[in-house]
């Protein structure tokens, strides 16, 4: 595959405050090519999910580290990589499914995936159970 | 940070809230929109989303609870003036077969 034109990597801390910082840094780092603020609300948005899934699902409020990774193409091509190591899913398919959720409180969507799936280009998501979870997001900018 | 403001009118009570809404914000302002529900017994409650320019999907199950609270107390519940980027998560949700959402908040930027 061609060379990324930049990239950047960040690891932060399992903490819910983080949510905001990592949305916040990959917007910063996407505006570069000028997106769209619709374009931007959509990345936004993505990677909120994405590291809210990994803080209450992926480490269930424990302390763990959370990768993000972010590099995009001369063809304004934008991939944007999140990781953790928690407990990870054991159904993939169940856990993507709209509504789906295992929290109780009645205060989880259970639209996290459905969000990401729809306001990216493309969604793919690699898990084990007990081997974190591994979401590689992809969108291309007008 | 202030993530709520409150009026209580003639029965309505109205929640606007101040800033995103992710899972992170969303604990306070459940909170307190909870106690606010329950001490003023309103017959209609405006959830404001006029000052909210990020929301994620747990702006959805935020929305929801409030939603169910209030059916629960007999008070309407409404969303009012969702920006566009807010307006879209709704309907990706379809929120608005639950929930009434009047007025809109999307000036051309």
């Amino acid at each position: 595959m061609k060379k990324s034109e930049n990239s950047m990597k960040i690891y932060l801390p399992s903490l819910s405050v983080n949510e905001g910082v990592a949305r916040s840094a990959v917007a910063v780092f996407v505006a570069q090519l000028n997106p769209t603020i619709e374009e931007i609300s959509d990345i936004k948005c993505a990677v909120s999910e994405a590291v809210t899934n990994a803080i209450v699902h992926g480490y269930k409020y424990s302390q763990g580290v959370i990768y993000i990774g972010v590099k995009y193409y001369s063809d304004r091509t934008v991939v944007i990589e999140i990781k953790d190591k928690g407990c990870g899913i054991e159904n993939v398919a169940e856990a993507m499914t709209p509504l789906f959720t295992t929290d109780t409180s009645g205060e989880r969507s259970g639209m996290g995936f459905a969000v990401m799936s729809t306001f990216m280009d493309k969604l793919d998501v690699y898990s084990k159970k007990g081997e974190g979870v591994r979401i590689l997001m992809v969108k291309k900018l007008g | 940070m202030e993530k709520l403001r409150f009026n209580y009118e003639n029965e309505v009570l109205t929640l606007k809230i101040i800033g995103d809404i992710d899972h992170h914000s969303a604990v306070s302002v459940r909170e307190q929109s909870d106690s606010l529900i329950f001490e003023k017994r309103p017959t209609i409650v405006l959830f404001d989303l006029s000052a909210v320019e990020f929301m994620d999907s747990s702006g959805l199950g935020l929305i929801l609870g409030r939603f169910t609270l209030s059916e629960e107390i007999g008070a309407e519940f409404k969303i009012i003036k969702p920006a566009r980027s807010v307006l879209r998560i709704l309907e990706l949700a379809g929120i608005e077969r639950l929930i009434k959402i009047e007025g809109d908040n999307n000036e051309e930027k």
